[in-house]
């Protein structure tokens, strides 16, 4: 196999868990994911795809590394399950930490490939049947794998126990009083009309985000509560390294929690892959065609509460903006125009990026691939040539990212590619230009 | 040997070809049963949609983006598809075992689409090994195919030129012909069968769950 730069990278959880994998061992996992847990799709997209590479020029990788073939996402497939499914699994631990670089570091599961291919083969889908066989065999990027042991554990992804979230939410709900009063992040709260729910680096390392989020709700007089209980992450890193019996019972329990609370809706945070887990994969893997309980993501909610006036912009923002349609949420739920609507109803000056909407490139951070970890980003950030330079044509001087895996893997971006440029939530825009009413204000 | 060609050849190709299109395309839908998140997405608005604006020519973005490769790819197809149906000398047979008749291609339209479907195919053998990217994913049989698929049009030409010997190039062309029908659901020709079933299920994913285009 040729070398290359990411074939040196060091990972524990795929160098010295391949070592312990034995013939028997791959194959049974091979076979169980290929004969009992896929069906027509795999096997009618093995058997359609033309061998045409048409769907090359749709990944950002493949564009970011001068069009190397190895990264196109049909050589992807090809490298990883067309080999399984030839050899029936009869491949060696090398061969399965190869596949493994290639699924986890490789992809981000974005989808863009889809919209190219004639067929609309889902290249996605097929990495994620690759990442499936690896989790079986457990065989995942240390920092991946560690974010899915912690979901296990405690139900969300960073480790946060009951008291520390308790304690975050009163902390953000006194800061937010400093701005109104009366702001405050009712726990428990049955019936109300909204659940927000958020991911775990929220209470985590982005703290101040609750608190803008409780000022907007008491601006705009919304019945919201949140759970003082586990279920209130609705990240899923389960679902991108494979584990997808965690990304069930994650789901389960977040989608449990609001039918505890009697609520008539979620407003998710800004967070894309959240959204997917929570509205697609999530439900699917739990036989439900969708969600039980209607769930909007927070561009959605914006988009509402500034249409009906329900927020009044005092005076717009006057930075040059620009923005990441994120995949899940725009490419995954058509949210393209809201946002432009939210941009341009907050923002005075705002310059759209190309290609844009469901064509966007995609940040490579979203589908696990950022929860790689520190070994890996070398390689992400070799990956992202294309997003840089689709960034800095723009000229702005902030990237308003509605996502947080976005927002994190843009933000190493602009660091890497020395981009001068900043990273931005809406709700951080948001608090900073809407009107408070006199008698609310402090 | 012409006889035989121009008889239970046609048949048994005509055969395999439908019971075997048949046997693949019901065996996927009853696999896509047990791939249970398939029919319950599945939308016709949604599927027709999709497939709308992947069989016009430069309906979606990716066929903009590369011009020339859609057009010589739109024309291959066309010709590849309606040579075949509507050549004089093949409506004519048709005639003669049948008794039915449709219109039929001037020859000088049919000899140049046939010249079309040989010169494009070509242009895909020299894309493959010249394109590094698709070299990469490219395997014996993906050449073999194309040559496979191009033989009756060659045979074709040849016999409407009389060049070597007619008898011959007839036989081999009615050989070439049938085998090329018998393989389209054993191959990757198969592509053909599934085009509408993965273009639809696409766009039912992003339009009807996701709504969101796919072009
Ligand atoms: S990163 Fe996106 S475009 Fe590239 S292969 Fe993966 S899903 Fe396709
Ligand atoms: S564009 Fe589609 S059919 Fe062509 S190589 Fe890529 S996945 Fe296969």
């Amino acid at each position: 196999m040729k070398e290359t730069p990411e074939s040196q990278v060091k990972d524990p959880g795929l160098d010295d868990a391949v070592k312990k994998l034995t013939p028997e061992k791959i194959q049974r996992a091979v076979q169980r994911v290929l004969t009992k847990e896929c069906a027509a799709r795999l096997k009618v997209y093995v058997d359609t795809c033309a061998h045409c590479g048409l769907c090359a020029e749709a990944c950002h990788t493949y564009l970011s590394r001068d069009k190397d073939p190895m990264f196109s996402p049909v050589a992807k497939v090809k490298n990883t399950l067309w080999e399984l499914v030839k050899r029936k699994g009869n491949v060696d631990g090398e061969a399965i930490r190869h596949m493994a670089r290639i699924a986890f570091t490789e992809c981000g599961a974005c989808r863009r490939c889809s919209m190219y291919c004639p067929f609309g083969i889902d290249i996605a889908y097929l990495i994620m049947v690759v990442r499936r066989i690896c989790s079986l065999l457990g065989v995942v990027p240390q920092y991946l794998q560690d974010t899915t042991n912690s979901h296990a554990a405690t139900n969300n992804q960073m480790w946060v126990h009951q008291d520390e979230w308790i304690d975050t939410l009163q902390w953000q709900e006194e800061e937010a009083q400093f701005e109104i009063p009366t702001c405050r992040i009712p726990l428990e709260k049955e019936g109300a009309d909204v659940m927000y729910s958020v991911i775990a680096p929220e209470p985590k390392i982005l703290a101040q985000l609750l608190g803008n989020m409780a000022q907007i709700f008491t601006v705009v007089g919304e019945d919201w509560t949140m759970p003082a209980t586990d279920g209130w992450d609705n990240s899923n890193m389960a679902m991108y390294s494979g584990d997808f019996e965690i990304m069930g019972r994650v789901e389960r329990l977040h989608w449990e929690t609001a039918a505890r609370l009697k609520v008539k809706k979620i407003v998710m945070g800004e967070c894309g892959h959240a959204f997917r887990g929570a509205v697609y994969d999530g439900p699917r893997w739990l036989g439900w065609q969708f969600p039980p309980i209607p769930m909007v993501h927070a561009i959605e909610y914006y988009y509402d509460l500034l249409k009906s006036g329900r927020i009044k912009v005092r005076e717009k923002y006057k930075e040059h903006v620009t923005v990441q349609d994120p995949c899940n949420i725009v490419r995954g739920r058509g949210l393209g125009d809201k946002l432009r609507y939210v941009i341009n109803a907050l923002c005075e000056n705002f310059t759209d990026v190309h290609p844009r909407y469901e064509h966007n490139y995609c940040c490579m951070a979203g589908g696990g691939t950022i929860n790689c970890g520190p070994p890996w980003k070398r390689s992400r950030m070799v990956s992202n040539k294309v997003k840089a330079e689709q960034l800095k044509a723009t000229g702005a001087d902030i990237i308003i990212t509605p996502c947080h895996n976005c927002h994190s893997g843009i933000e190493d971006i602009i660091g890497f590619y020395k981009l001068g440029m900043h990273v931005k939530f809406i709700s951080e825009i948001m608090v900073e230009v809407m009107e408070i009413p006199e008698e609310l204000k402090a | 040997m012409y006889e035989f060609s121009r008889g239970p050849l046609v048949w048994i190709a005509f055969s395999v070809l439908f019971a075997g299109s048949i046997y693949r395309i019901v065996s996927t839908i009853i696999l896509a049963k047990k791939d249970k998140v398939i029919w319950p997405y599945m939308k016709w608005g949604f599927s027709l949609r999709s497939l709308w604006h992947w069989i016009v020519p430069f309906g979606a973005l990716n066929m903009r983006m590369r011009p020339a490769f859609t057009i010589i790819s739109f024309t291959f197809h066309i010709c590849l598809l309606l040579t075949p149906l509507l050549t004089l000398g093949h409506v004519a047979l048709w005639k003669e075992s049948w008794g039915v008749s449709w219109w039929s291609l001037p020859n000088t339209l049919s000899v140049m689409m046939t010249i079309i479907v040989i010169c494009t195919a070509l242009i895909f053998i020299l894309r493959r090994i010249a394109d590094p990217t698709v070299r990469l994913i490219s395997s014996v049989s993906d050449f073999i195919l194309v040559l496979l698929v191009a033989a009756p049009f060659v045979t074709g030409l040849m016999a409407h030129y009389q060049i070597f010997d007619y008898d011959m190039v007839i036989i081999i062309h009615m050989w070439t012909g049938a085998i090329w029908l018998g393989m389209i659901p054993f191959t990757r020709i198969a592509h053909m069968l599934y085009f509408p079933l993965t273009r639809a299920y696409m766009g039912c994913e992003f339009g009807y769950v996701r709504s969101a285009k796919d072009w």
